[in-house]
């Protein structure tokens, strides 16, 4: 185990790409200090921004409000990463295995494009999570990530594999241009699943639902049983019980396609 | 002064086929001899020395590739990066390579002149302030005529002479140095949702012209101008299944006249639909073999990513709609139009497995290397830094057939390029990129290496792996200057930009101020493109024969 603890919250954004496994597991002490990293345009030394304890492994803690510190863990593909504190824009982007664990909250694109591995946030998360990057066709193609709080705009913009599960609410355009995956909400704002042309989005409270869904049956999905011990150690919990309600089907979207759906879970009336 | 020696020269404009021979150079020019202490020598002892390589066709600056680099973010994150140092300046590589990439990747892979071919008289302006920031290469553009509708109109009245100054007139206002025609009458019909797929029919809103005849006036037009480079000419029914016929249909309304054919490779397919699209490189080769009047470049395609940019406003329509992906489509006036598409070609797949082989048949099918030159259509077929993968599969047939192996069965069926033996030699190779396309261009001082030219020249080790050898140069010279040295930029020179005046009636202004006025958002003083405006201007005076 190696732990970094941030000496003082950086004036602009640190580009932290360097505090990964892949980067740090068999350095030695002095080298980890060492590592590159980029203050705005200038470049520094990990050292100038953290208390180095320990020589490279497999298990970094991070400890401090790394709310501007960017890309952690970047396209790190084993390993355990434990945040302290938050994190910022960027975390676990480009991910192929290995975990990330947040115990505050991360800024937007949690998990952009990542394609294995599991990324654990207990606090809010910002927008984007698991999203394609700006011009890129696909979003996250595989792994699973969990949010304990809220998320913001476009979580799991244009997603085609694996899982967001996010207990708290998401703002507008969840799941927009989906193309497959699970993505779970507590809820959600405006125009979930826009576009969407497959994949599933489970809201467990009433959401607006845009006019090009339709309402298809009531039924209670036999994979969310599957699903739900799963969730359980990320923090959420899934009703699947018929006796406890039933979800409802709408597909869409159907200015593009009717192979997505959005379920979402009506308790029974009591 | 500078003396390279002891390398095999390969400089087939002069006759000079691999002979050992030294090439001196004297105030950036090649020059007999040069003598006395001050003389530098790069020994190029069991090297190869080449002419510096000549682009006929790329889209590298103005709106449309700008507008490409805007829409395709995704590439630049994953592209060769450019990073700013005391020689070279920041920039991207990838699909859509940032002004000073192009000049840096050009110069790397040994080219030092291109011709950037399509330009609206419109965004000239923007196109002249690019090529400007493309640095090391020398530069020329071609200028969009043939959906100009003050053009269209002249023609549809029968103004013949009108028309030519009209012509002369919009060269020189875009400060160009050639004409294209793309898709002539289709593009101005797509502004009616229309495309132009037949030759004699005519075009959506005149009653006389159709795309033949603006191919026919363009043609003679240009050649009445005496402009150094043919007419520029982007078919009609680009990648269309069976668009073969009209190229041939093309070629014959051509006959009497020079003209350059772009991108062939877009222009040769048989079939009647997708499913059974061929390749008719044979006879397209067949015909062109036997007609002297006209030069093609290939158009070439490799698999993998690319972005198609053109001003075939349709056609990149047509493509949206067959792959679902991003969609950018510019309307220049009254001018042309312009549509953008990112396209991945896919080697499992039959129809680009088709365009991949076709590009290559009509480079081995095609006899004479003087009238066929290496291009992808830069960026829509490949991008340009990929010509060194083309140059191998030309030059070893064990090579090409082991790929060609691998293409669908159905593919197999519907090209002949697994019965081809042909094998480019070096001279070819010298040929179909330096040689052949800077006497298509007119570019009496580029493409060779006798006494007069610039001293542009490319020095490689004789790798026997060929996409290596053409990848990274030993050593590149532009205008007597070491420029690049083991790939790696040593030095960035600014370029020229090769501009033509033709002659044109000055009244032509008269009749033209009023149109603008009435029909352009610009007025017809701020319209012409300044002389002062453009760095290293070399401009060339005509007069009508």
């Amino acid at each position: 185990m190696i732990t970094l603890t941030l000496k003082a919250e950086p004036g602009v954004p640190l580009e932290a790409e360097a505090l990964s496994p892949d980067v740090v597991a068999n350095l030695s002490h002095e080298k980890v200090r060492a590592l590159p990293m980029f203050l705005g345009k200038r470049q520094v030394r990990v050292d100038e921004f953290f208390e180095v304890d320990g020589d490279g492994s497999d298990e970094i803690e991070i400890r401090g409000d790394c709310g501007k510190v960017k890309w952690l863990g970047r396209g790190m593909t084993r390993g355990r990463l434990i945040v302290a504190g938050n994190a910022g824009m960027h975390l676990g982007a480009y991910m192929k295995g290995g975990t990330i664990e947040v115990s505050g909250n991360a800024s937007d694109w949690v998990g952009g494009e990542m394609s294995g591995g599991l990324i654990r946030v207990g606090g809010n998360a910002g927008g984007q999570v698991g999203a394609a990057y700006r011009g890129s066709r696909t979003g996250m193609t595989g792994g699973t990530i969990g949010i304990g709080g809220s998320a913001g705009l476009e979580v799991g913009m244009r997603m085609k594999r694996g899982t967001i599960a996010i207990r708290g609410k998401v703002k507008d355009f969840a799941g927009i241009e989906m193309k497959g995956g699970t993505l779970i909400v507590g809820g959600a704002e405006l125009r979930t699943g826009a576009w969407m042309q497959r994949g599933t989005i489970v809201s467990l409270t009433p959401i607006p639902l845009l006019p090009t869904f339709a309402y298809a049956c009531s039924y209670n999905p036999a994979f969310l049983r599957l699903y739900a011990p799963q969730l359980a150690p990320l923090g959420i919990s899934i009703p699947f019980e018929p006796t406890d309600g039933s979800y409802l089907l709408h597909t869409g979207d159907v200015a593009v396609s009717e192979k997505g759906e959005i379920l979402v879970w009506q308790p029974r009336a009591s | 002064m500078l003396r390279i020696t002891g390398g095999r020269v390969y400089d087939p404009a002069n006759g000079i086929h691999g002979e050992v021979k030294d090439i001196s150079i004297s105030g950036g020019s090649i020059v007999a001899a040069v003598e006395g202490p001050g003389v530098r020598t790069i020994d190029a002892t069991g090297m190869v020395v080449f002419p510096g390589g000549v682009d006929v066709h790329t889209h590298v600056a103005g709106a449309a590739i700008n507008f490409a680099r805007a829409m395709t973010p995704e590439d630049h994150r994953t592209a060769a990066k450019f990073i700013h140092s005391p020689v070279t300046r920041a920039g991207a590589g990838g699909a859509t390579p940032t002004t000073f990439a192009t000049g840096y990747l050009y110069a790397g892979m040994g080219y030092t002149t291109v011709n950037e071919a399509a330009v609206p008289v419109l965004s000239a302006r923007h196109t002249h302030e690019e090529l400007r920031d493309t640095p090391i290469v020398d530069k020329s553009c071609c200028v969009l005529m043939a959906n100009n509708e003050i053009l269209l109109d002249l023609l549809e009245q029968g103004e013949v002479e009108r028309a030519r100054d009209v012509v002369a007139w919009l060269v020189w206002a875009a400060k160009g140095y050639g004409v294209k025609a793309v898709n002539p009458g289709g593009v101005a019909a797509w502004k009616w949702g229309k495309d132009a797929k037949i030759l004699s029919q005519p075009v959506e809103g005149y009653q006389k012209v159709t795309p033949a005849v603006i191919i026919a006036q363009l043609a003679a037009i240009v050649d009445g101008l005496n402009l150094p480079h043919p007419l520029h000419l982007h078919c009609n029914n680009l990648g269309a299944p069976g668009n073969f016929t009209t190229t041939l249909e093309t070629m014959k309304v051509l006959e009497g006249h020079r003209a350059h054919m772009a991108h062939l490779q877009f222009h040769a397919y048989g079939g009647e639909d997708w499913g059974s699209l061929s390749s008719e490189a044979s006879k397209i080769a067949e015909y062109f073999n036997a007609h002297p009047n006209l030069t093609a470049d290939a158009g070439a395609i490799l698999f993998g990513n690319s972005v198609t940019i053109t001003a075939d406003g349709p056609w990149q329509h047509l493509l949206y709609q067959l792959t679902g992906r991003k969609w950018g489509n510019l309307d220049v006036e009254n001018e042309t139009g312009c549509g953008i598409v990112p396209y991945t070609y896919k080697g499992g797949n039959v129809v680009n497995a088709v365009q991949w082989a076709v590009g290559l048949e009509l480079l081995l099918l095609i006899q004479d290397p003087w009238r066929i030159f290496l291009t992808t259509d830069h960026p829509n077929g490949a991008c340009f830094w990929r010509y060194p993968e083309i140059v191998h599969l030309l030059m070893n047939a064990d090579f090409r057939r082991e790929r060609v192996m691998k293409l669908p069965a159905k593919a197999l069926q519907r090209t002949v390029l697994a019965d081809l033996d042909r094998e480019y030699s070096l001279a070819e190779i010298a040929t179909i990129t330096s040689a052949g396309p800077a006497r298509a261009l007119g570019l009496p001082r580029k493409g060779h290496l006798g006494p007069g030219a610039d001293a542009d020249v490319t020095i490689y080790n004789d790798d026997p792996d060929r996409e290596a050898m053409f990848r990274g140069p030993r050593y590149v010279l532009k205008g007597g200057e070491v420029v690049v040295e083991e790939g790696d930029i040593k030095k960035v020179v600014e370029g020229r930009e090769f501009i033509v005046q033709p002659s044109f009636d000055k009244s032509v202004e008269d009749y033209l101020r009023p149109l603008f006025e009435d029909y352009y958002t610009v007025t017809f003083d701020n319209y012409p493109v300044e002389v002062e405006r453009l760095e290293g201007a070399d401009i060339r005076k005509l007069d009508i024969s």
